[in-house]
């Protein structure tokens, strides 16, 4: 009985620790962007790439699928940009499903980039690489 | 049929392993030839529908196994069998529902849950009436409980805690917060992978007490030292997904050097186990031994891949690369589907007698060869990415991609001798569990 009381009180601990971790995560600033919140366009935009399933080949902050390039700096990228993303969203590179968005919709998804795009840098070029293997990412 | 539900769940199970893998093998292709299958299913509902089938196989051999190990356990009886097929029936019924989901193009594009959003209310309540049997039938049924019965109880309890929590970008303060959005994301895909670690690796612990005989193996400081440090990686050590997120650094630093004491968990307890056992243990429980003694390998190999991975420093080259991708492969193929096949062979072992198929055997053989290239082919694939991403200058993504093609064809060709190897294995032990159930229902005639 004594084991077991000590597995329990061993497990007691971790999920206190881990509903403190929690309810920080959840309810404290954790991000260390200085990008405003979305925008409401920018969250349509954000449905429109959910509900196509965007992520099945493309990667943002290098999290998604392969095929595709990662588009987390489109927008901001010196040689394509805003216009560049929006001739691709109908009329893409032949692996691409064919869609039919309407301006509108990618007007939208264009907002939903340029507010990711505001979050970060993805690779982070001049992130700093420390001797203990830590690397110090560079914020926008 | 109620009776036989947890075969069901595992017969269930490797039918999408075989699905699963055909469906890889066609998304593997797609590398290849960017226009094939485009107009019949295109690659975004080609990708998931090949996720979430093998998803499942890892969810339903894992369930059916504990199920049928629960029955197993002296004095331990199901609490309810019926609400156990009752399950069986939600989830299959589930599992159609994201299929109609998927070809119809009705997403919800969050990796690993591309199916519609409402589609994970049963899957909730499948997971919850597991619960309720699993901890109904234990409640004051045994006491000094091996590691096991543990596990398997952490694995259900934060699966439906992955569940809901992946689904707080319904709020409407998480989803206006994309950082904070996508960490949340893939701190509940944290919890997914390690529930079913711990509902797999439980499993794994289980056949070896009861290949050696030894209840032991289940039980000690030890053991129970490795589950915890399992538990923790499972709480705090999600954020190595996401290092190159721009999270607060001490999200990051927890995950550093919480990652950092990852996989030595099972690796220890394998080594100290098969140190143990004598000959003829193993040559009675020849085919489960070989699919344990397989996931130790792959147990090793991803060791490595992932404690390099959990190192920021490599992690900012190996990240959003197909090294990645060669992690996942070697841990769901590797270690997981290893040990459920061990699990489902030592079941088909009990219910109708030892395994002889030369076909499993060679299968077998060829699963493991074609695997080490499939997985040496990723690595390949990602190094050559990672080089490409760290140079401002590079060339474009197209070229990048053509340039790869060798490697992709290394990464088809295997592939296709994978899926053979896996429908080799898979086939027999179908056959005896159909078998097996065909003729319990004749003799119950």
């Amino acid at each position: 009985m004594e084991k077991r009381g000590g597995n329990i009180l061993v497990l007691t601990i971790l999920v206190c620790v881990f509903a403190t971790y929690n309810l920080v995560l959840y309810l404290q600033p954790t991000s260390g962007s200085t990008a405003p919140l979305m925008s409401e366009t920018a969250l349509e935009g954000e449905k429109i790439w959910q509900e196509n399933n965007c992520t099945a080949c493309h990667q943002l902050y290098g999290l998604g699928g392969y095929l595709g390039p990662d588009l987390t700096n489109i927008i901001s990228h010196p040689y394509k940009g805003s216009g560049y993303a929006k001739a691709f969203f109908n009329s893409g590179v032949s692996s691409m499903p064919k869609f039919d968005f309407s301006e509108t919709e990618k007007e939208a998804l264009v907002q939903f980039l340029e507010h990711v795009d505001r979050t970060g840098y993805y690779p982070n070029l001049n992130a700093e690489f420390g001797a203990d293997g830590w690397v110090s990412i560079k914020y926008k | 049929m109620t009776r036989h539900f947890p075969l069901l769940f595992i017969a269930l199970g490797l039918v999408a392993l075989v699905l699963g893998s055909f469906i890889g093998l066609l998304i593997s292709f797609t590398y290849l030839d960017a226009t094939f299958l485009k107009e019949i299913i295109p690659f975004n509902q080609l990708r998931p529908l090949h996720t979430t089938t093998v998803v499942s196989w890892i969810v339903l051999g894992a369930t059916g196994g504990v199920y049928y190990y629960l029955s197993q356990i002296k004095n331990i009886t199901i609490y309810a069998p019926k609400l156990g097929f009752f399950h069986f029936i939600l989830f299959a019924l589930t599992g159609v529902a994201i299929y109609i989901s998927l070809l119809s193009g009705r997403m919800g594009g969050r990796e690993y849950l591309e199916y519609f959003p409402l589609l994970t209310i049963p899957i909730l309540v499948g997971w919850i009436l597991f619960g309720f049997n699993y901890f109904k039938s234990l409640f004051g049924k045994i006491k000094n409980r091996p590691v096991y019965l543990w596990m398997w109880g952490t694995g259900i309890v934060f699966m439906v805690y992955h569940l809901s929590e992946a689904h707080f970008w319904i709020f409407s303060d998480i989803r206006s917060d994309f950082i904070k959005d996508m960490g949340i994301q893939w701190k509940s895909y944290g919890s997914f992978f390690g529930s079913w670690n711990m509902l797999i690796y439980g499993t794994a612990i289980y056949l070896m007490s009861k290949i050696k005989k030894d209840e032991n193996v289940a039980r000690g400081k030890t053991v129970f030292f490795f589950y915890f440090l399992g538990l923790t990686n499972l709480m705090f050590g999600w954020a190595h997904h996401t290092y190159i997120l721009p999270n607060a650094d001490w999200i990051r630093y927890v995950a550093y050097v919480i990652s950092m004491t990852e996989w030595i968990i099972l690796i220890h307890i394998i080594y100290a186990w098969a140190k143990s056992l004598s000959k003829a243990q193993k040559k009675e429980n020849s085919m489960a031994y070989r699919f344990l003694m397989a996931s130790e390998f792959w147990v090793f190999v991803n060791l490595i891949l992932a404690l390099l991975m959990s190192i920021p420093a490599l992690n900012y080259y190996m990240h959003g690369t197909h090294i990645t991708v060669a992690h996942s492969m070697g841990t769901t193929i590797g270690i997981n589907t290893c040990i459920l096949l061990a699990s489902v062979s030592y079941i088909v072992k009990i219910i109708s007698g030892p395994l002889t198929s030369k076909t499993g055997y060679y299968g077998f053989i060829l699963f493991n060869i074609s695997l080490a290239v499939f997985w040496l082919s990723l690595v390949i694939g990602g190094v050559y990415k990672a080089v490409w991403m760290s140079n401002p200058e590079n060339l474009s993504f197209s070229t990048l991609h053509s340039e790869s093609t060798p490697i992709f064809w290394l990464f088809f060709l295997s592939g296709c001798a994978l899926f053979i190897g896996i429908t080799m294995i898979s086939a027999p032990l179908l056959k005896r569990l159909y078998n097996h159930m065909k003729l319990s229902k004749e003799q119950s005639n």
